[in-house]
């Protein structure tokens, strides 16, 4: 197993620096072209909603990144120190309506879940974790 | 990120190029946000370089399809990689936009 850790300021303009950390271990972990890609976009919409619901802005602190690869998978865990956030009470997002009924945004956590294998959030001592899973299709 | 717009019988065409996600989706918005406020409300919206899109640069896009709808006009979309059109697929906006395999589709159609 090998694990690499990237620490760096919550801001929009680093998720592309995380996203090739990412791409970086989902290689080690030899993930498919298509798996490599929803790692990308998982990580995305993860830093993206901790940046804008959990720091509510930027530069309010930071996000950890943890990637673990093993026996075919890749695991990846994002740390923050922003508010508490709870993905269970998140709607589903309705999707194939018109366009006037449909929502702009709300998409980020659907993403998360449709992309990877496991998602998980947890909260402790001032920390929020959430750790997602993929693995060989 | 880099964007593009030419005219091409009455149809603003917007190129975009590269990455776009939540750091770059403002600049698109605001691009086409600016078409918008100068009347130009037929639009295409070419995605062929374009290597990644994240729910950011649908939400752009989304808001732009809705300004438009209400007075009248369209942003339609060409040329999606597989991986912008399985973003695409994903989030339901392949029922709400009109996409076309290539720009001349898209602009013929207005």
């Amino acid at each position: 197993m090998s694990e690499s850790r990237l620490i760096v300021p919550a801001r929009y303009d680093r998720i592309k620096q995380i996203c090739t950390f990412v791409v970086e271990a989902a290689e080690i972990a030899k993930l498919d072209e298509s798996a490599v890609f929803h790692c990308q976009i998982a990580v995305d919409e993860a830093c993206t909603n901790i940046i804008e619901h959990g720091y509510e802005g930027e530069d309010k602190g930071q996000i950890e990144v943890v990637c673990q690869t093993d026996s075919g998978a890749l695991k990846i865990e994002l740390r923050d120190q922003a508010r508490p956030f709870d993905a269970s009470t998140l709607p589903e997002p309705k999707l194939n309506l018109a366009i006037d009924e449909t929502a702009v945004g709300g998409l980020g956590v659907y993403f998360m879940k449709k992309m990877m294998d496991e998602v998980s959030f947890s909260h402790r001592d001032g920390t929020n974790s959430l750790v997602m899973v993929k693995r060989h299709s | 990120m880099d964007i593009s717009t030419q005219e091409v019988k009455r149809v603003s065409v917007m190129t975009v190029k590269g990455r776009v996600d939540s750091a770059t989706a403002p600049d698109l918005e605001n691009a086409l946000k600016q078409l918008v406020e100068t009347e130009k409300t037929q639009i295409v919206l070419d995605l062929k370089d374009v290597e990644y899109m994240s729910s950011a640069g649908l939400r752009a896009m989304v808001s732009t399809l809705k300004a438009v709808k209400r007075i009248n006009g369209d942003l339609r979309l060409c040329s999606p990689s597989p991986r912008v059109a399985e973003v695409l697929r994903l989030a339901g906006l392949t029922s709400i936009f009109n996409i076309y395999p290539n720009q001349s589709d898209a602009v013929g159609s207005f």
